[in-house]
């Protein structure tokens, strides 16, 4: 593995572009209803975010955004999430990921099933995005300084 | 050997735009896969997603439809088989570097010590 070395114009380009990717991964993930998109794009989007400034900037400073031992547990909160919507369904009298049953007052059956389909594909880029930095920092393990 | 690869190269391509001609265009309602019912004699549900996407999530989008909801336990599946490939990268990777590192700090001490 080569040594990090500094280079202030590729951290300047990456820190003014690594918002504005983090943002379009958003955008993919809330807009999965009526576009081509969804959680697994959206999370790769921000995992690519992420991943740019721990390139740009080196593994210490990246440490600020986003920490290691954070991968691990988020993607398991993400896996949470989608059972946990199949879950409160199942719970609330219907069937495992029936989201017409989903406890929320003042929606109608179709407009359940389209917030359950939101909640599952937040999940599922919560997991996404974690994972995809998490298998970089196990790829780094035992090299600090890259 | 370069020329063999290259025969090798194209062949493939000109198989692969041969089998593409027999596909269906798209958004072609008339197509094998959307009729009601099977080659086998089945009743097939993909004629069921086309026309009942909207109506039952309330989604225009029918490929999100059909991934969260209708087939939302494969989902689950597939994000499941995502955090078990990111756990056992995190213990296969790092058991091992520690191994290494541990090893070489032991052989560091005894050159030290002689």
């Amino acid at each position: 593995m080569r040594k990090y070395k500094f280079n202030p114009i590729i951290l300047t380009v990456s820190g003014v572009v690594s918002p504005f990717i983090m943002l379009f991964g958003l955008y993919v993930v809330f807009h999965g209803h009526y576009s081509p998109g969804g959680g697994f794009q959206g999370g790769t989007l921000l995992a690519a975010s992420l991943l740019l400034i721990r390139l740009a900037a080196g593994f210490d400073i990246a440490q600020l955004q986003f920490k290691r031992i954070l991968g691990t547990p988020l993607g398991s909160i993400g896996v949470l999430v989608y059972f946990g919507t199949g879950f409160l369904a199942m719970i609330s009298g219907g069937e495992f990921l029936d989201y017409g049953f989903l406890p929320f007052a003042g929606l109608t059956g179709a407009g359940l099933r389209s917030l359950g389909i939101l909640m599952v594909e937040i999940g599922v880029g919560l997991a996404v995005m974690a994972i995809l930095v998490a298998i970089y920092d196990d790829l780094l393990e035992g090299y600090p300084n890259d | 050997m370069k020329i063999v690869n290259w025969i090798l190269f194209l062949s493939f391509g000109a198989l692969l735009i041969h089998a593409s001609m027999g596909l269906p265009n798209r958004g072609d309602a008339g197509a094998v896969m959307f009729r009601e019912r099977s080659p086998a004699g089945s009743p097939g549900a993909s004629s069921y997603y086309i026309r009942n996407a909207y109506r039952d999530a309330e989604t225009p989008n029918m490929v999100t439809v059909i991934l969260a909801d209708y087939r939302s336990y494969d989902t689950l599946g597939e994000e499941t088989v995502i955090m078990t490939a990111g756990l056992i990268c995190f213990l296969l990777l790092r058991k091992k570097r520690n191994d290494r590192d541990e090893k070489k700090a032991l052989k560091a001490g005894k050159d030290a010590q002689i």
